[in-house]
Protein backbone atom coordinates (compact mmCIF):
# COMPACT_ATOMS: atom_id res chain seq x y z
CA UNK A 1 0.00 0.00 0.00
CA UNK A 2 0.95 3.36 -0.86
CA UNK A 3 1.93 5.64 1.92
CA UNK A 4 0.07 8.66 2.14
CA UNK A 5 2.56 11.82 1.34
CA UNK A 6 2.95 14.65 3.90
CA UNK A 7 4.74 18.23 3.23
CA UNK A 8 5.86 19.65 6.98
CA UNK A 9 7.09 23.42 6.53
CA UNK A 10 9.06 24.84 10.15
CA UNK A 11 11.65 26.95 11.22
CA UNK A 12 12.89 25.48 13.92
CA UNK A 13 15.15 22.61 12.95
CA UNK A 14 14.78 20.45 15.99
CA UNK A 15 11.00 20.61 16.54
CA UNK A 16 10.97 20.26 12.34
CA UNK A 17 12.84 16.47 12.70
CA UNK A 18 10.56 16.04 15.70
CA UNK A 19 7.28 16.32 13.99
CA UNK A 20 8.76 14.24 10.87
CA UNK A 21 9.99 11.45 13.26
CA UNK A 22 6.40 11.42 15.05
CA UNK A 23 4.47 11.56 11.30
CA UNK A 24 6.95 8.93 10.29
CA UNK A 25 5.92 6.73 13.11
CA UNK A 26 3.04 5.95 11.49
CA UNK A 27 3.48 3.20 8.79
CA UNK A 28 0.97 4.40 6.81
CA UNK A 29 2.41 7.84 6.49
CA UNK A 30 5.54 9.29 5.18
CA UNK A 31 6.95 12.79 5.94
CA UNK A 32 8.57 15.15 4.25
CA UNK A 33 10.45 18.10 5.57
CA UNK A 34 11.21 21.44 4.39
CA UNK A 35 12.98 25.04 6.45
CA UNK A 36 12.56 27.31 3.93
CA UNK A 37 10.08 28.30 1.16
CA UNK A 38 12.25 27.47 -1.56
CA UNK A 39 12.86 24.15 0.01
CA UNK A 40 8.84 23.38 0.02
CA UNK A 41 8.64 24.29 -3.43
CA UNK A 42 10.95 22.25 -4.36
CA UNK A 43 9.28 19.73 -3.01
CA UNK A 44 6.07 19.88 -3.69
CA UNK A 45 6.64 18.31 -7.13
CA UNK A 46 8.28 15.43 -6.19
CA UNK A 47 5.89 13.69 -4.60
CA UNK A 48 2.03 13.34 -4.54
CA UNK A 49 1.28 15.20 -1.10
CA UNK A 50 -1.87 14.89 0.30
CA UNK A 51 -1.73 17.17 3.50
CA UNK A 52 0.61 20.26 3.74
CA UNK A 53 1.48 20.78 7.95
CA UNK A 54 2.36 24.54 8.60
CA UNK A 55 4.40 24.57 11.49
CA UNK A 56 6.03 26.89 14.15
CA UNK A 57 8.30 29.86 12.47
CA UNK A 58 6.60 30.12 9.02
CA UNK A 59 5.12 33.79 8.61
CA UNK A 60 2.16 34.90 7.35
CA UNK A 61 3.95 35.91 4.28
CA UNK A 62 5.17 32.71 3.57
CA UNK A 63 2.68 31.10 4.47
CA UNK A 64 0.21 33.27 2.12
CA UNK A 65 2.85 32.64 -0.79
CA UNK A 66 2.67 29.11 0.18
CA UNK A 67 -0.77 28.61 0.00
CA UNK A 68 -0.91 29.84 -3.31
CA UNK A 69 1.22 27.72 -4.78
CA UNK A 70 0.40 24.70 -3.37
CA UNK A 71 -3.49 24.89 -4.66
CA UNK A 72 -2.03 26.26 -7.44
CA UNK A 73 -0.57 22.92 -8.17
CA UNK A 74 -3.10 20.70 -6.56
CA UNK A 75 -6.66 22.25 -5.87
CA UNK A 76 -7.30 18.96 -3.52
CA UNK A 77 -4.67 19.76 -1.44
CA UNK A 78 -5.14 20.28 2.09
CA UNK A 79 -2.98 22.54 3.88
CA UNK A 80 -3.49 23.03 7.96
CA UNK A 81 -1.98 24.78 10.66
CA UNK A 82 0.31 22.91 12.76
CA UNK A 83 0.41 23.99 16.57
CA UNK A 84 1.83 22.62 19.21
CA UNK A 85 4.77 21.19 17.21
CA UNK A 86 6.19 17.67 17.28
CA UNK A 87 2.83 16.68 20.09
CA UNK A 88 0.50 14.27 21.05
CA UNK A 89 -2.08 16.70 18.64
CA UNK A 90 -0.46 15.51 15.26
CA UNK A 91 -1.96 12.16 14.43
CA UNK A 92 -5.32 13.50 15.25
CA UNK A 93 -4.57 17.01 12.98
CA UNK A 94 -3.70 14.51 10.05
CA UNK A 95 -6.72 12.03 10.20
CA UNK A 96 -8.89 15.35 10.62
CA UNK A 97 -7.47 16.82 7.59
CA UNK A 98 -7.86 13.64 5.21
CA UNK A 99 -10.76 13.36 6.75
CA UNK A 100 -12.45 16.37 5.11
CA UNK B 1 -30.83 29.88 24.39
CA UNK B 2 -27.71 27.58 26.20
CA UNK B 3 -26.19 25.13 24.21
CA UNK B 4 -24.23 22.49 26.36
CA UNK B 5 -22.05 19.10 25.72
CA UNK B 6 -21.53 16.39 28.77
CA UNK B 7 -18.35 15.05 28.56
CA UNK B 8 -18.98 12.33 30.92
CA UNK B 9 -15.22 11.08 32.62
CA UNK B 10 -15.49 7.40 31.48
CA UNK B 11 -15.94 8.36 27.88
CA UNK B 12 -12.50 10.08 28.53
CA UNK B 13 -9.51 8.74 25.87
CA UNK B 14 -7.20 6.43 28.42
CA UNK B 15 -3.61 5.83 27.92
CA UNK B 16 -1.17 3.54 30.14
CA UNK B 17 2.28 3.50 29.50
CA UNK B 18 3.36 1.88 33.12
CA UNK B 19 4.72 4.89 34.61
CA UNK B 20 1.90 7.49 33.01
CA UNK B 21 -1.65 7.41 33.17
CA UNK B 22 -3.42 9.97 30.91
CA UNK B 23 -7.16 10.55 30.82
CA UNK B 24 -7.70 12.55 27.65
CA UNK B 25 -10.92 14.83 27.04
CA UNK B 26 -9.85 15.49 23.68
CA UNK B 27 -8.00 13.27 20.81
CA UNK B 28 -4.64 13.23 21.94
CA UNK B 29 -1.58 10.76 20.78
CA UNK B 30 -3.40 7.57 20.18
CA UNK B 31 -6.35 8.59 21.23
CA UNK B 32 -8.26 9.80 18.17
CA UNK B 33 -12.39 10.86 18.51
CA UNK B 34 -13.91 13.15 15.64
CA UNK B 35 -16.18 13.98 18.56
CA UNK B 36 -13.55 15.00 20.77
CA UNK B 37 -10.97 17.50 19.16
CA UNK B 38 -11.61 20.63 20.83
CA UNK B 39 -14.05 22.70 22.70
CA UNK B 40 -13.80 26.36 21.58
CA UNK B 41 -9.87 27.16 21.97
CA UNK B 42 -9.41 24.72 24.50
CA UNK B 43 -7.80 21.77 22.87
CA UNK B 44 -6.32 19.71 25.62
CA UNK B 45 -7.49 18.62 28.92
CA UNK B 46 -4.94 15.62 29.84
CA UNK B 47 -5.70 14.31 33.56
CA UNK B 48 -2.41 12.59 34.45
CA UNK B 49 -0.49 10.57 36.89
CA UNK B 50 3.09 10.08 36.85
CA UNK B 51 5.26 7.56 38.71
CA UNK B 52 7.50 8.53 41.51
CA UNK B 53 10.39 9.83 39.53
CA UNK B 54 8.95 9.33 36.75
CA UNK B 55 7.97 11.95 33.52
CA UNK B 56 8.53 13.72 30.18
CA UNK B 57 11.52 13.81 29.04
CA UNK B 58 13.00 17.28 26.90
CA UNK B 59 10.50 17.32 23.88
CA UNK B 60 9.78 20.35 21.79
CA UNK B 61 6.28 22.11 21.46
CA UNK B 62 5.48 25.30 19.54
CA UNK B 63 2.48 27.53 19.12
CA UNK B 64 0.28 26.08 22.23
CA UNK B 65 -0.42 27.77 25.16
CA UNK B 66 0.16 24.75 28.08
CA UNK B 67 -0.89 25.28 31.53
CA UNK B 68 -0.17 22.41 34.07
CA UNK B 69 -2.09 22.45 37.46
CA UNK B 70 -0.49 19.73 39.82
CA UNK B 71 -3.24 18.22 41.97
CA UNK B 72 -0.92 15.89 43.86
CA UNK B 73 2.69 16.20 44.16
CA UNK B 74 5.08 18.10 42.73
CA UNK B 75 6.39 18.28 38.89
CA UNK B 76 10.13 19.08 38.44
CA UNK B 77 9.74 21.42 35.53
CA UNK B 78 13.38 22.17 33.00
CA UNK B 79 12.97 24.42 29.70
CA UNK B 80 15.15 25.81 26.78
CA UNK B 81 14.71 29.10 28.52
CA UNK B 82 17.40 27.72 31.60
CA UNK B 83 14.25 27.75 33.93
CA UNK B 84 14.61 25.15 36.22
CA UNK B 85 11.73 25.05 38.68
CA UNK B 86 9.41 22.50 40.95
CA UNK B 87 5.70 22.89 40.19
CA UNK B 88 3.58 22.15 43.65
CA UNK B 89 -0.48 21.33 44.28
CA UNK B 90 -1.82 24.95 44.83
CA UNK B 91 0.88 26.19 42.22
CA UNK B 92 -0.03 26.94 38.31
CA UNK B 93 2.58 26.96 35.37
CA UNK B 94 1.63 28.79 32.08
CA UNK B 95 3.88 28.31 28.63
CA UNK B 96 4.04 30.13 25.54
CA UNK B 97 5.14 27.39 23.12
CA UNK B 98 5.61 30.42 20.27
CA UNK B 99 8.66 29.99 18.19
CA UNK B 100 9.68 26.84 19.95
CA UNK B 101 10.72 25.72 23.10
CA UNK B 102 11.96 22.32 24.60
CA UNK B 103 10.91 21.30 28.21
CA UNK B 104 10.53 18.27 30.53
CA UNK B 105 8.39 17.45 33.41
CA UNK B 106 9.43 14.59 35.77
CA UNK B 107 7.75 13.42 39.08
CA UNK B 108 10.06 15.16 41.70
CA UNK B 109 9.20 13.28 44.43
CA UNK B 110 10.57 9.35 44.21
CA UNK B 111 7.92 7.76 46.46
CA UNK B 112 4.84 8.71 45.44
CA UNK B 113 2.48 9.42 42.64
CA UNK B 114 1.88 13.09 41.10
CA UNK B 115 -0.94 13.86 40.08
CA UNK B 116 -1.61 17.12 36.99
CA UNK B 117 -3.76 18.62 34.73
CA UNK B 118 -2.10 19.54 31.29
CA UNK B 119 -3.96 22.12 29.94
CA UNK B 120 -3.49 23.12 26.17
CA UNK B 121 -5.02 26.44 24.82
CA UNK B 122 -4.82 27.44 21.15
CA UNK B 123 -2.78 31.09 20.70
CA UNK B 124 -4.87 33.87 19.13
CA UNK B 125 -0.86 34.61 17.91
CA UNK B 126 0.80 32.83 16.15
CA UNK B 127 5.10 32.39 16.61
CA UNK B 128 5.04 34.63 19.45
CA UNK B 129 8.01 34.52 21.97
CA UNK B 130 8.34 31.78 24.33
CA UNK B 131 7.74 32.26 27.89
CA UNK B 132 7.34 30.58 31.20
CA UNK B 133 5.14 31.75 34.14
CA UNK B 134 4.46 30.40 37.25
CA UNK B 135 2.70 31.12 40.74
CA UNK B 136 1.32 30.23 44.27
CA UNK B 137 -2.22 30.48 44.56
CA UNK B 138 -3.55 30.88 47.99
CA UNK B 139 -5.93 27.89 48.41
CA UNK B 140 -8.37 29.87 50.99
CA UNK B 141 -8.92 31.99 48.25
CA UNK B 142 -11.16 29.49 46.20
CA UNK B 143 -12.93 28.22 49.37
CA UNK B 144 -16.90 29.01 49.05
CA UNK B 145 -15.79 31.47 46.33
CA UNK B 146 -14.39 31.26 42.51
CA UNK B 147 -10.66 32.04 42.60
CA UNK B 148 -9.24 33.03 38.94
CA UNK B 149 -6.27 31.78 38.33
CA UNK B 150 -5.36 32.37 34.81
CA UNK B 151 -6.66 35.72 32.35
CA UNK B 152 -5.72 36.99 29.08
CA UNK B 153 -4.78 40.12 30.86
CA UNK B 154 -0.74 40.18 32.21
CA UNK B 155 -2.01 42.30 34.98
CA UNK B 156 -5.02 40.42 36.35
CA UNK B 157 -5.00 37.87 38.45
CA UNK B 158 -2.81 34.40 38.20
CA UNK B 159 -0.87 33.47 35.05
CA UNK B 160 -1.87 35.17 31.45
CA UNK B 161 -1.68 33.22 28.56
CA UNK B 162 -1.89 34.27 24.63
CA UNK B 163 -5.44 33.90 24.64
CA UNK B 164 -8.60 35.63 25.67
CA UNK B 165 -9.33 32.53 28.41
CA UNK B 166 -10.02 32.86 32.08
CA UNK B 167 -9.63 29.74 34.49
CA UNK B 168 -11.11 29.67 38.13
CA UNK B 169 -10.63 27.05 40.54
CA UNK B 170 -13.71 26.78 42.79
CA UNK B 171 -14.02 24.57 46.42
CA UNK B 172 -17.37 24.60 47.53
CA UNK B 173 -18.93 23.38 50.32
CA UNK B 174 -22.17 21.37 50.02
CA UNK B 175 -25.05 23.70 48.74
CA UNK B 176 -23.39 27.13 48.12
CA UNK B 177 -24.79 28.30 44.70
CA UNK B 178 -23.25 31.42 42.91
CA UNK B 179 -23.67 32.55 39.25
CA UNK B 180 -21.02 32.40 36.69
CA UNK B 181 -20.90 35.25 34.20
CA UNK B 182 -18.72 34.25 31.14
CA UNK B 183 -16.00 37.24 30.35
CA UNK B 184 -16.65 38.08 26.96
CA UNK B 185 -18.84 37.42 24.20
CA UNK B 186 -18.77 34.52 21.83
CA UNK B 187 -16.86 32.27 24.83
CA UNK B 188 -17.69 29.28 26.42
CA UNK B 189 -16.67 27.90 29.78
CA UNK B 190 -15.80 24.06 30.15
CA UNK B 191 -16.64 23.27 33.49
CA UNK B 192 -14.16 20.31 34.75
CA UNK B 193 -15.50 18.24 38.32
CA UNK B 194 -12.34 17.33 40.27
CA UNK B 195 -14.11 16.17 43.20
CA UNK B 196 -17.77 15.76 44.66
CA UNK B 197 -20.97 16.61 42.77
CA UNK B 198 -21.69 19.89 41.09
CA UNK B 199 -25.07 21.26 39.21
CA UNK B 200 -24.66 22.80 36.07
CA UNK B 201 -28.24 24.07 34.33
CA UNK B 202 -29.49 21.08 35.57
CA UNK B 203 -27.07 18.45 35.09
CA UNK B 204 -25.19 16.77 37.67
CA UNK B 205 -21.81 16.26 37.34
CA UNK B 206 -19.31 13.79 39.53
CA UNK B 207 -16.07 13.78 39.69
CA UNK B 208 -13.94 14.17 36.43
CA UNK B 209 -17.35 14.52 34.47
CA UNK B 210 -17.31 18.15 32.58
CA UNK B 211 -20.01 20.21 30.82
CA UNK B 212 -19.22 22.98 28.17
CA UNK B 213 -21.83 25.73 28.09
CA UNK B 214 -21.99 27.75 25.36
CA UNK B 215 -24.20 30.48 24.03
CA UNK B 216 -25.20 31.77 26.80
CA UNK B 217 -23.63 34.97 28.99
CA UNK B 218 -24.28 33.23 32.51
CA UNK B 219 -25.24 30.13 34.34
CA UNK B 220 -25.50 28.77 38.07
CA UNK B 221 -23.10 26.31 39.45
CA UNK B 222 -24.65 24.59 42.67
CA UNK B 223 -22.25 22.43 45.12
CA UNK B 224 -24.56 19.10 45.21
CA UNK B 225 -21.61 18.28 47.61
CA UNK B 226 -18.61 19.81 49.05
CA UNK B 227 -17.44 19.66 45.42
CA UNK B 228 -14.14 21.45 43.89
CA UNK B 229 -13.81 22.05 40.07
CA UNK B 230 -12.19 24.35 37.19
CA UNK B 231 -14.03 26.58 35.03
CA UNK B 232 -12.27 26.93 31.65
CA UNK B 233 -13.82 29.88 29.65
CA UNK B 234 -12.08 30.57 26.25
CA UNK B 235 -13.57 31.68 23.12
CA UNK B 236 -15.68 29.33 20.98
CA UNK B 237 -14.23 30.95 17.63
CA UNK B 238 -10.75 31.67 17.20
Amino acid sequence: MEKTQILVIGRHPEILATVVRLVNNNPHWNATGCLSDEEAIAAFPTQDFKVVLMGGGVDERSEGKLNEYFYNRNPNIKVVQHFGGGSGLLSAEIFEALNK
Amino acid sequence: MAQTILHKANTRGHADHGWLHSYQSFSFAGYYNPQRMNFGALRVLNDDTVDPGMGFGKHPHDNMEIISIPLEGDLEHKDSMNNVAVIKNGDIQAMSAGTGIFHSEYNFDRTSEVKFLQIWIYPNKRNVEPRYDQISLNLEDRHNKLQQILSANPDGAGVWIHQDAWFHLGKFDKGLTTEYTIKKEGNGVYAFVLSGEVIINSETLSSRDALGIWDTDKFTIEAGTDAEFLLIDVPMKF
